[in-house]
């Protein structure tokens, strides 16, 4: 039981952060029907910087911890914001109306450029992201958790409640609606679409910063390489939860965080060894097909016909 | 013959021109830079026909496929299960290769049947998810049962061509040049196989497909049947190439099979110009040979003109290919060498 | 359609004006560490290959293995070896394989082209493999000075051989330390499902439970994870007193870090991919107690350590790692040159094989498939940000 407990919270842990990456994913696609795969490594561009800033606040300017944090935070994520909308001007806004896969392969180019220019910056190698919060254990209903991972569950549960205040009840996420739904019409009534889509690039790569720092704070460290699985990873989450849907987003990011937990602690109980925790991935990927199979258009997305 | 009679003699004369100019290739290749080139030549092709098989799926049927290097993988697999001392089996490549073609192309029609429904994105996913569902089970079957010897992969597996080396006119001849031409065959034949298909009725189903399902459905193209038998042709070219490149390396390893992969092939299908074969071997040349090329001169220029190696060169070179993949597509966004029927395609 | 053919043609001329350009630059390194011949009427030539990653990641372990390899070929310059009746001149050609194994047998090929005797390299498994095929099917020997992957010599290529303990000799070394001097009785395995993880999580595995221990779990994870939460949790539920870890400082600093987390004190334990630098930097001092194990001698306790040390220090800087193995490597396939009197490897191979050579790093000699008849392996811990040496295992 202490360990169904203790699963449960690992695999809650590392949905809400798939959670927070995929609604990037799912937000740009809501409204471009583009997959930015380059959204993995804004997240990780986030991780590097913020552990960048925060070496700096602590050891160059000896800020006090939490006060370093908050700096690197706030320095992290508005360059996030200004990457994204800037690889939206550049590789994806000429190509909006080119076949569909030329914008997927620029998205890649960009992914690629991305890890290697964080490569030429900062080297191959793996950045520690320093001690500054307590790692205390604290128990709770049988599992062992830190503050770190307490915070990010209320940070990123606070975030979706703002993101979906923003989308449903003011003037900037009415305009996303509609240039989701059709981007013609929304321009015709005035909205100007192109704002809106830079608007909307600059919120999901916020989210992606954001998830990138809580991963480094959890996991001590951050590295050029994170972005790909992490990215892979949500964008499963997002279609699995119906691409271009926001609560299918979050519900397919924490859904894929406990499968992933579930498949790596019973599989090897459940069949008696014969598969054990290396076939988690496959399990997972398993459980994606079987659901997109049965409900093509993932768990909550809208049977459509393909937008042409 | 009477189709070559239909072909203007100008047209013959390039045909002619292309096939004198690519076997002699390897020789000059060889005589001027050594054989190391030569291997990329060879590698040229491997991938230039595993991208013309992956062209019949995502050029001609227009279906998005992210997990296209499982057959490569399991093409690669099912030569060195056949063919090395993993389970004593020594079969003759004349076996083997159809065999794995056969093998691919049934694991295609697995892939394709669950996934008839799914369109664009969703299909990506899904064939995403596939490709790494193949390499993860290739890692992880050494336990309880062995059989693919997990990350530790297959080796010594019998080479498809071996020949003592041997002097021709000062030129070292070795089995890097046999390899070349056997390749050369093989992939003109894929190649003459894509120019039926284009022209035949499978091939316009296919097209018509890519440009709407709905209106091939109401036109009465079977498009179940037509969607897998792409996967399925597109399948057996991956698992000849992969039997291949098992044969050539003499060494399989999951590692070989990754995602990144199954992305650079597309590239090469998207980069080049989708639905063409031109453009396709035209993406399969750069794509192979530029990383090459770049990776050579990227120390000795830096030397030159700074003194030291500043950049490391690995990552310059994948710098200037992810731009150069922007910049191609920024500029080409139909590819470098298009294909002619395609619509101006305004889809998004 | 005329369209087309002049685009092929143009197609196979840019083709082949690429390669033209290609080959013009890639003289450069070639022709920039040959050195003149000396003027001795009868001399030999003999070229040594060294292959390598000389950028990236790891460019400083390989530069190291190049720089012991230099070193070695000056010295047997200076010394005026002879090979039959001729004074040798040795000529030594290093390529970078970027630790890929792709571009290893791109590498290999060029320098099986330009004619070598003898390669030192690579210094990776996953290089050395397929670029052994490369250099058996050309006849020429290989030692590697680093590669341990049992793989790399169980392919039974007479010609490739390591002055180094292959993984299979430090998992039981690992194994014999951790139930023997520990007393570890109950122990959990976690491996990283790569060559060089899995590899060395095996070997322990059985070594472990041959001596009497029993393996309570067994779980996996890959290479590019960083979340073992999952895996962590189904170990706590055990009674393990022992955590070891078949793979990367990358992956064992989070593991780590997790562990403590997850309140589970046990003790880990690792291979040389644990036992780094790196890992230390990134776990701080929640590293101490860690152990982790180190193929081969502490330069310092290497019977002409210190010699070396200074010689190499002086030129080129402080020693990496396995730069002394590179530099015996060298000496003793020039030794056995000189006593068959040829650098023809069908000639001077057989003498390598039954040679005893007293070299820096310790006696050197192999057994029938190219490894080290008699291995060294040296255990540490992290201490306060340091590795500490323990003691060393196996040998004599």
């Amino acid at each position: 039981m202490e360990m169904l407990a203790q699963q449960i919270a690992n695999g809650l842990i590392l949905g809400s952060v798939y959670a927070l990456i995929a609604l990037g994913y799912t937000m740009v696609y809501g409204i471009l029907g583009l997959i930015n795969f380059a959204h993995g490594e804004i997240t990780m561009m986030g991780a590097m910087i913020a552990v960048a800033a925060l070496n700096i606040f602590l050891h160059v300017l000896h800020l006090p911890p939490l006060l370093a944090l908050s700096a690197a935070i706030c320095i992290a994520i508005p360059c996030c914001m200004l990457l994204g909308v800037t690889i939206e001007r550049i590789a994806y806004r000429p190509l909006r109306h080119a076949p569909k896969l030329a914008s997927l392969i620029t998205a890649i180019g960009v992914s690629i450029v991305l890890q290697n220019v964080a490569m030429m910056v900062w080297g191959r190698g793996y950045q520690r992201f320093p001690d500054i919060i307590p790692a205390e254990n604290v128990s709770a209903f049988g599992a062992t958790l830190t503050p770190v991972k307490i915070a990010i569950v209320l940070l990123s549960a606070c975030t979706l409640l703002g993101l979906w205040l923003l989308v449903n009840r003011t003037r900037l996420g009415r305009a996303m609606r509609a240039t989701a739904q059709n981007p013609e019409a929304a321009q015709l009534m005035g909205v100007a679409i192109d704002k809106v889509i830079a608007a909307t690039f600059a919120i999901g790569s916020a989210l992606g910063a954001l998830a990138g720092i809580m991963v480094a704070a959890n996991y001590g460290q951050a590295d050029p390489y994170m972005g790909f699985l992490l990215g892979l990873k949500a964008f499963s989450a997002a279609v699995l939860g119906g691409i271009g849907n926001l609560a299918g987003a979050v519900i397919g990011g924490l859904l894929l965080g406990l499968i992933e937990s579930l498949g790596a602690g019973y599989l090897g109980t459940a069949t008696h060894g014969v598969f054990g925790s290396n076939y988690q991935d496959i399990f997972a990927f398993m459980v994606l097909v079987a659901v997109l199979v049965l409900r093509p258009s993932g768990l909550l997305g809208e049977h459509t016909a393909e937008r042409a | 013959m009477s189709a070559l009679k239909n072909i203007p003699s100008r047209v013959l004369f390039g045909y002619a021109t292309a096939i004198v100019a690519a076997a002699i290739l390897p020789l000059l290749t060889g005589a001027a830079f050594g054989n190391s080139w030569v291997r990329v030549l060879d590698f040229t092709l491997l991938y230039a026909m595993l991208a013309l098989g992956l062209n019949i799926v995502v050029g001609y049927a227009g279906l998005l496929d992210l997990g296209y290097i499982a057959f490569y993988a399991i093409g690669a697999y099912v030569y060195a299960w056949l063919a090395s001392p993993h389970f004593g089996l020594h079969l003759s490549p004349f076996i083997i290769l159809p065999t794995g073609a056969l093998v691919a192309g049934l694991f295609g029609v697995i892939l394709g049947a669950p996934t008839l429904r799914l369109r664009g994105d969703y299909l990506a996913i899904v064939t995403l998810g596939f490709g790494e569902i193949v390499r993860l089970f290739l890692n992880n079957l050494d336990r309880p049962v062995n059989i693919t010897n997990g990350p530790q992969g297959i080796n010594l597996i019998d080479p498809l061509i071996s020949i003592t080396p041997f002097s021709f006119y000062g030129l070292r001849v070795t089995s890097v040049y046999c390899y070349y031409y056997l390749f050369l065959v093989l992939c003109a034949a894929v190649v003459f196989c894509c120019i039926r298909l284009q022209d035949s009725r499978i091939g316009r189903a296919w097209m018509a497909i890519r440009e709407d399902e709905m209106a091939a459905k109401a036109c009465g193209i079977n498009t179940r049947n037509i969607k897998l038998l792409a996967f399925a042709m597109g399948a057996s070219f991956g698992g000849v190439s992969g039997g291949l490149f098992a044969g050539f390396q003499g060494f399989v390893s999951p590692e070989s099979f990754v995602l990144l992969e199954s992305v650079m092939v597309l590239c090469m299908v998207v980069l080049g110009g989708m639905g063409n074969i031109a453009g396709v071997l035209l993406g399969a040349a750069l794509l192979t040979i530029t990383p090459e090329y770049l990776r050579a001169i990227a120390t000795p220029v830096q030397m030159k003109v700074f003194g030291r190696a500043l950049v490391d060169p690995e990552n310059l070179r994948m710098l200037l290919f992810g731009i150069a993949l922007i910049a191609t597509m920024l500029f080409r966004p139909q590819g470098l060498w298009p294909s002619r029927q395609q619509l101006p395609a305004t889809k998004k | 359609m005329r369209n087309i053919s002049i685009r092929f043609f143009c197609l196979v001329a840019f083709s082949a004006l690429l390669s033209l350009t290609a080959c013009d630059k890639k003289e450069t390194p070639v022709a920039a560490t040959a050195v003149a011949v000396a003027p001795v009427p009868q001399s030999l030539t003999v070229k040594i290959g060294h292959a390598g990653p000389l950028t990236g990641a790891q460019g400083h372990l390989g530069k190291d293995n190049e720089n012991g390899v230099r070193l070695a070929v000056d010295e047997l310059n200076a010394e005026n070896v002879t090979i039959g009746d001729k004074i040798a001149h040795f000529e030594l050609l290093s390529e970078d394989d970027m630790a890929d194994p792709r571009t290893a047998t791109q590498v290999a090929q060029k320098l099986v082209d330009s004619g070598i005797s003898v390669v030192i390299g690579h210094m990776n498994s996953g290089t050395s493999i397929p670029a052994s095929k490369i250099y058996h099917d050309s006849g020429i020997v290989q030692i590697s000075p680093s590669a341990t992957a049992i793989a790399y010599t169980a392919q039974n290529f007479p010609g490739a051989m390591r002055v180094m303990a292959n993984d299979s000799q430090q998992g039981a070394q690992l194994a014999h330390y951790a139930v023997e001097k520990l007393g570890m009785k109950k122990i959990a395995i976690i491996d990283d499902r790569t060559a060089y993880g899995q590899g060395l999580a095996d070997v322990f595995e059985i070594t472990a439970v041959s001596l009497g221990a029993t393996v309570v779990k067994h779980e996996f994870t890959t290479d590019k994870s960083s979340d073992f939460n999952a895996i962590l949790t189904n170990i706590k539920g055990t009674d393990a007193q022992l955590l070891f870890y078949g793979g990367m400082d990358a992956q064992a600093a989070p593991m780590l870090k997790q562990m403590h987390d997850l309140g589970l004190p046990l003790t880990l334990m690792g291979g040389d991919g644990l036992r780094t630098a790196e890992f230390l930097k990134l776990v701080g001092n929640d590293g101490n107690g860690v152990i982790g194990s180190l193929p081969g001698i502490p330069v310092a306790n290497m019977q002409n350590g210190p010699a070396f040390q200074k010689k190499f220090e002086a030129r080129f800087g402080v020693i990496q790692l396995y730069a002394p193995y590179a530099y015996d490597a060298t000496r003793m396939v020039v030794a056995a040159m000189h006593e068959a009197g040829s650098a023809e490897p069908s000639r001077f191979l057989p003498v390598l094989q039954n040679m005893h050579y007293q070299g820096v790093t310790a006696n050197i000699a192999f057994d029938n498939k190219g490894d080290l008849a008699d291995s060294a392996v040296s255990l540490y811990k992290a201490v306060n940000g340091e590795w500490q040496f323990i003691e060393t295992v196996g040998a004599r």
